[in-house]
């Protein structure tokens, strides 16, 4: 533990940390460019010289370990002329085009010029001018602007796995760039635009819209994928301008995936503003009695098991809630959260959570991943994978598909086969598994939404007590359990914790559609349900609450316009399990409302009274059938138990990732332009396809 | 003695004299008064009256769309919207003054960074309706091409000083 005096305070420090980080614990601000504490080192932007006694000339804090006995001053004249003189640098070759600058405003040059800058400036000759490179349709770049940081070489390189960027040149002639014109194929891509000090990163999507001043930025949770990625939706008026991230070292620490940030466009486009009834085979505009009485119309004197619901990948807990009480005061079983039919267990909650927590996977040492692709599936649970990857003496197993994940992997195969073999000791990745400490398996959806997922889950359960994944009661006596399904719709967990499944008799997704083709179920409610084969549907009276006029809202006979996540405060449950609230950031559009409200305003008009008129008391009853929800941002330790069912027979077919396009998973993402152009850059490309080829 | 004085004043009618003494002078002294519609009196070059929005000499529009004086307006009178042109160039696709709010302050030009929105020389600008006052970006170009030849020498003249 190395004690220095930094202006005259002394402090004690943990060995090993630098001299920047040291000021930093002693609560003294060094302007710094290059350094970011998620990034390796590499100090070459030299704005946080500081003056060290006994050293001749000032040290790059941020380079320098910081020693025992070092006295530091970071405001001493030799500083703050080394800053200057810095500083006075930089802006030579950096034009003055602030004010058509998307960063400006939020600009850490603009900001320490100010801090730390001289008034003006004595250079006379002419300014560097550099190319503008072509990074894809997310990343605007605008490289005079750039001063050579270098984060966005080392983010792509150390977090998102992806060797694309790089300098060329040196000195003045040095530039930041793919050498080979590409876009950046990686779907993290968007961080850069966060880290880059300057403006030579910038929002494709966003360039030139509103100016940080203008917006109101709301605190909020993403739905895209099930990571539950913490989020700051910036609005400026009643339109969401960009999506960013928030801090959350547990979740997705800095980073999002460009999902998550890019796909808020689409919440302006294809968007339900009213309630439409279908009449003579065509949906009409309505009024909100109208459309209610066409329900009541429609479910009038109809038993239970006629009626299903199927629950959407991106509901708040609070829609779930209400349509589960009026499911059951309407008699029927038939309800279910599981679109995609992944024969997940509700029954423990342990075998469907991803246990060991996203932050717990960097104290793993095996992993083993089966039928999932978490780089498309989740990509920030993939660059935590990375992230341990990269940390060392880390293995990792696939059974699934053979995708490129940005780390580097045993593939031990394709199907169900291989499964098998390996919980049953006979396969060498085994001898790993055993010899491990700490080893996790990923389940992914892809491995469970088949007709044999039961049988999986059930082998994969026995996979992980055999192996020693799951030890002790609970993780705070420090057990490990080291099962993990990796979800990928935002609701799932939420769902299953508060229930959404099939009761006694009750039909699956399989069997509503399947009933309402045979015409057994008269009427389905699908609550943001679009993922499913609405062909299927049959003759059945199809009520369809949404947001966007997708799949479901295309077949619907009646549509009642729901908000989307930007629009509502909402509760979701992330795939650890974690209970986390959302806020409203605007309005939704026209006569759209918050969703638990429709259903409840729905239930009162089919004559049941439902015992909760405010969002606090849907939260209490959420509590009540859960109580999970009551311990918001918390892991609640979940006990082991049984679940799947180990005696049936795993099939051979390969497991397959259930997303095959990363970029348009919901129906957020389908109707988001910047998505629609990424699929045309990234998907579409790599498979040969011209995007015009039907 | 004061009350001879004052007696003297009274009965002579110093007072009225010498009032009528100011009238006379001033019935030959030049007139100040103006004919105002068909008389200007001088507008100093600094003078803020009616919005304009410039061009550069090649009929490009100057406004780069950078928010500032939308930022500074004290009355929240400016409402700009902006996106990229069909080149890629930072441009507004709304630049509406509501000259009902509007004070005249100047902090508009102030701190506009390439000279495009400028208070021109012009204050007749009265309208029969209110709806008349609010400015669109098509008026403000207009109102430059209009200007542009005062502003400019107005800038120029001023220009030593700033």
């Amino acid at each position: 533990m190395p004690k220095l005096v930094i202006d005259g305070r002394e402090i004690e420090v943990p060995a090993g940390v630098t001299v920047l980080q040291a000021c930093e614990a002693a609560g003294v601000e060094v302007p710094r460019f290059c350094y970011h504490e998620r990034l390796s080192i590499a100090g070459n932007c030299r704005m946080c010289l500081v003056e060290m006694e006994k050293s001749p000339k000032p040290i790059a804090s941020c380079a320098m370990p910081a020693a025992d006995g070092m006295v530091i001053r970071t405001d001493s004249p030799m500083a703050k002329k080394a800053r200057k003189g810095v500083m006075e640098f930089l802006l030579i070759n950096h034009p003055l085009d602030c004010p058509i600058c998307d960063q400006g405003g939020e600009c850490d040059l603009q900001d320490q010029a100010m801090a730390y800058g001289f008034d003006r400036s004595r250079y006379i000759e002419n300014k560097r001018a550099v190319e503008d490179k072509e990074f894809g349709p997310l990343v605007k770049t605008s490289m005079t602007r750039c001063i050579h940081c270098t984060r966005c070489i080392r983010f792509a390189t150390e977090v998102a796995g992806v060797e694309d960027l790089g300098a060329t040149g040196r000195g003045e002639h040095m530039e930041v760039g793919t050498y080979v014109e590409k876009a950046l194929a990686s779907e993290m891509s968007g961080n850069i635009i966060d880290l880059c000090p300057v403006g030579a990163l910038t929002s494709k999507p966003y360039a030139f819209t509103a100016r940080p001043w203008e917006l109101r930025k709301t605190e909020s949770v993403d739905v895209m994928d099930a990571i539950g990625s913490n989020i700051r939706v910036d609005a400026r008026g009643n339109e969401v301008m960009r999506v960013l991230p928030r801090l959350n070292e547990d979740i997705n620490e800095e980073w999002i995936s460009d999902k998550t940030r890019f796909a808020c466009d689409g919440l302006k486009r294809q968007r339900l503003d009213r309630p439409y009834v279908r009449r003579r085979g065509k949906l009409v505009e309505a009024t909100w009695p109208e459309a209610f009485g066409a329900i009541a119309e429609a479910v009038k004197d109809l038993s239970g098991e006629k009626i299903a619901a199927i629950v959407g990948d991106q509901c708040d807990a609070e829609s779930m809630v209400v349509l589960k009480d009026l499911v059951a005061q309407l008699g029927s079983p038939n309800v279910d959260c599981r679109q995609d039919r992944a024969k997940l267990d509700a029954s423990c909650r342990a075998g469907y959570l991803f246990n060991t927590t996203i932050a717990g996977i960097e104290s793993a040492d095996v992993a083993l991943l089966i039928g999932t692709d978490p780089r498309r599936e989740a990509a920030i649970v993939n660059t935590r994978l990375r992230k341990r990857h990269r940390m060392g003496g880390f293995a990792v197993g696939v059974i699934g598909p053979h995708n490129d994940l940005t780390y580097k992997y045993d593939y031990l195969g394709g199907g169900g086969q291989t499964l098998v073999e390996l919980a049953n000791g006979r396969h060498g990745f085994a001898e790993k598994l055993k010899a491990a400490k700490r080893p996790m398996l990923i389940l992914g959806q892809g491995a469970l939404a088949r007709p044999d997922g039961a049988a999986v889950l059930g082998v994969a359960r026995k996979l992980a007590e055999s192996f020693g994944m799951v030890r002790g009661a609970d993780h705070a006596s420090g057990a490990w359990n080291g099962f993990n399904v990796l979800h990928t719709a935002a609701a799932r967990v939420g769902g299953l914790d508060l229930g959404l499944v099939p009761g006694p008799k009750g039909r699956d997704v399989a069997g509503i559609l399947d009933g309402a083709e045979a015409g057994d179920i008269k009427v389905v409610f699908l609550l943001a349900a679009d993922e499913i084969n609405t062909k299927r549907l049959g003759k059945a009276f199809v009520i369809y609450q949404g947001h966007h006029g997708d799949s479901g809202a295309q077949r619907a006979d009646v549509i009642l316009p729901g908000a989307a996540y930007t629009e509502k405060n909402g509760t979701y449950v992330n795939t650890e399990g974690r209970v986390q609230h959302g806020y409203a950031a605007i309005s939704p559009p026209g006569d759209a409302r918050e969703d638990w409200k429709i259903l409840r305003a729905l239930s009162e008009r089919l004559g049941f009274k439902p015992a909760y008129d405010s969002l606090k008391q849907v939260r209490a009853r959420l509590n009540e059938v859960s109580p999970t929800f009551g311990r918001p941002d918390a892991i609640v330790p979940s006990a082991w138990g049984q679940f799947g069912q180990a005696q049936s027979q795993v099939q051979p077919q390969p497991f397959l990732s259930t997303v095959v396009n990363f970029y348009m998973t919901d129906p957020i993402g389908r109707a988001s332009v910047t998505m629609a152009k990424c699929t045309q850059a990234f998907v579409l490309k790599s498979a040969g396809k011209t995007g015009t080829d039907g | 003695m004061a009350f001879l004085d004052r007696g003297a004043r009274t009965l002579f009618l110093w007072e009225l004299l010498s009032g009528l003494a100011l009238t006379f002078t001033y019935m030959f002294k030049p007139k100040v008064t103006l004919n105002y519609p068909y008389e200007k009196g001088p507008l100093s070059p600094r003078f803020r009256g009616e919005h304009v929005l410039r061009r550069y000499p090649s009929g490009e529009e100057r406004c780069i769309a950078c928010k500032l004086c939308e930022a500074v307006c004290p009355a929240q009178a400016i409402t700009i919207e902006a996106e990229p042109r069909a080149d890629g160039i930072r441009r507004t696709t709304r630049y509406d003054i509501d000259m009902t709010k509007c004070i005249y302050c100047g902090l508009c030009q102030e701190a506009c960074p390439v000279d495009a929105i400028v208070e021109g020389p012009n204050f007749e600008f009265a309208t029969e309706t209110r709806a008349e006052l609010i400015y669109t970006k098509e008026k403000l170009l207009a109102n430059g091409d209009r200007w542009e030849s005062e502003i400019a020498r107005n800038l120029a003249t001023d220009a030593p000083y700033r």
